[in-house]
């Protein structure tokens, strides 16, 4: 690992987003739309106010997970991966520059969606506003480094978009935002108790609730961090130099 | 970036190589000498890319050993050293053709000064000066293939591994080219260019003709045409093959 690399690595990723508008708005806009739909279907009732948060921690997830593992197949099947790591670039230099190139991404995106979702939808937040970012931020790191994994398992793009509803959906469904983890039938709550993005969402949870989640936040981001490692370190064996 | 090493650029022996449960490269002795351009000839599938991708150090290989200029193949020394030109382009489409180059600078550790000098210098050796903003998506294909090329000149790497460079190019810049692997050559760098145009053949210092996986020749142009008879490298290369097939008959 080499920090010059890394960070020539996360500019040029950032480089290749910005030529590309439409990508950029559909990060920005996106959740931006959801939000505010689901703020009117649930107009008047108390419900938003529970499942605002953990869309908040949902999205960056999702949609760093598949442009990432989009961006890492296009990679593979055009050679730059080949030749890149003919040179002094990497493994690390190549995966941690796509976790903070896509990471500072996040960052808008989690800015936008949260004052969006807090100052248009009234979202009652209980705790600091910044940490929702700090949060969405970590969710998005986790997506990218998911999809560096699963970009690994697939030939084409279209495996790799269909790699969405086989890695994510089961979190999603589990996460806490259907209904609360510890209501969920016993073995479905020990299940979402291993899946990554039960934690974001926990942790989102507790900044709205809670005036004072440092603590609680801190354990769960931990856990989220755990995965990361975990997946990157997975990723790096699908980065082979030498193919067949 | 040119080392002190003063044997041949590329040792090979008794390599072999097994795609797809195919004997690519059923057993391959070669020694490439340094200073010059060695063009790797011979008709599509006898294997001249599965060679250049075991010179660089990309190919698994089932046998033989593989020494670039003193160093095995694709070890950690070897990374600055070595630049390597695929067949298709591979570079990226959504960005310049400066950020592109700027890019693949960096990853050999140019910075600064030094790496705005060796980018604007490629985009002249490669003629895309004109281009250096324009996405990649928006070029041709030569001059995407071009932008590729440029990509691993920007390093100055000692040994250019190049594998079909000039394909789909005009004849003033194919030309221009060639004028270019000379040049470096000049200056002590090592290249292997692969083709399958024979008349690029002349402009080589020394050729090695692969058919199956074997070298049918390893000479220079004049001994070539000499050995043959033939008027030129086209002829030559068909004289060899029909000289080989009559042999393989008589044999068996």
């Amino acid at each position: 690992m080499n920090p010059g690399l890394t960070l020539a690595t996360a500019g040029r990723v950032l480089r290749q987003v910005r030529t590309d508008h439409r990508t950029i708005a559909l990060i920005v806009v996106v959740p931006c739309v959801l939000l505010g739909l689901l703020a009117w279907i649930y107009t008047g009732t108390r419900v938003f106010d529970a499942i605002g948060p953990a869309l908040l921690g949902v999205f960056p997830m999702v949609v760093m997970f598949i442009v990432t593992s989009v961006a890492t197949l296009r990679e593979r099947q055009s050679g730059t991966l080949e030749r890149l790591l003919t040179t002094p670039l990497g493994k690390g230099d190549f995966m941690i520059g796509y976790a903070v190139g896509f990471g500072l991404l996040a960052v808008v995106q989690a800015v936008v969606a949260t004052g969006f979702a807090v100052w248009v939808c009234d979202l009652d937040v209980a705790g600091p506003l910044w940490l929702l970012v700090v949060v969405a931020v970590f969710d998005a790191v986790l997506g990218t480094s998911l999809g560096l994994l699963a970009s690994g398992f697939a030939r084409t793009e279209f495996q790799a978009v269909q790699f969405m509803p086989a890695f994510i959906l089961p979190q999603f469904l589990l996460c806490g935002l259907l209904i609360p983890r510890d209501q969920l039938p016993t073995v479905l709550e020990w299940i979402s108790n291993l899946l990554p993005l039960s934690y974001a969402v926990d942790a989102m949870k507790e900044i709205t609730r809670n005036a004072d989640p440092f603590s609680a936040v801190a354990g769960d981001l931990g856990i989220v961090l755990g995965f990361v490692v975990a997946a990157l370190a997975l990723a790096s064996l699908t980065l082979s130099r030498r193919s067949a | 970036m040119m080392n002190n090493y003063d044997g041949p650029a590329v040792a090979i022996s008794g390599l072999h190589v097994v795609r797809g449960r195919r004997d690519v490269i059923p057993g391959l002795d070669l020694e490439i000498p340094a200073g010059a351009v060695v063009g790797l000839l011979g008709p599509s599938g006898s294997g001249k890319s599965t060679l250049m991708r075991c010179i660089v150090g990309v190919q698994v290989v089932t046998g033989g050993t593989v020494s670039v200029l003193g160093h095995p193949a694709g070890s950690a020394a070897l990374r600055r050293e070595v630049g390597y030109v695929t067949q298709a382009p591979s570079v990226y489409d959504d960005l310049t053709v400066r950020d592109n180059i700027a890019y693949f600078a960096r990853a050999v550790g140019l910075r600064g000064t030094e790496l705005g000098e060796a980018v604007d210098r490629t985009l002249v050796e490669v003629d895309l000066v004109d281009v250096g903003g324009r996405l990649v998506r928006d070029l041709s294909g030569g001059q995407e293939s071009r932008v590729s090329l440029a990509a691993a000149l920007v390093g100055r790497p000692t040994l250019l591994v190049l594998d079909e460079p000039t394909v789909g190019l005009d004849p003033v810049l194919r030309r221009d080219l060639w004028g270019l692997f000379a040049r470096l050559a000049e200056q002590g760098h090592s290249l292997i260019v692969s083709s399958h145009v024979m008349d690029e053949a002349t402009r080589c210092d020394r050729l090695v003709l692969l058919r199956d996986g074997l070298v049918l020749a390893d000479v220079t142009p004049e001994e070539l045409l000499m050995r043959t008879g033939a008027v030129d490298a086209d002829a030559a290369f068909l004289a060899l093959i029909d000289a080989e097939a009559a042999e393989h008959r008589s044999a068996s």
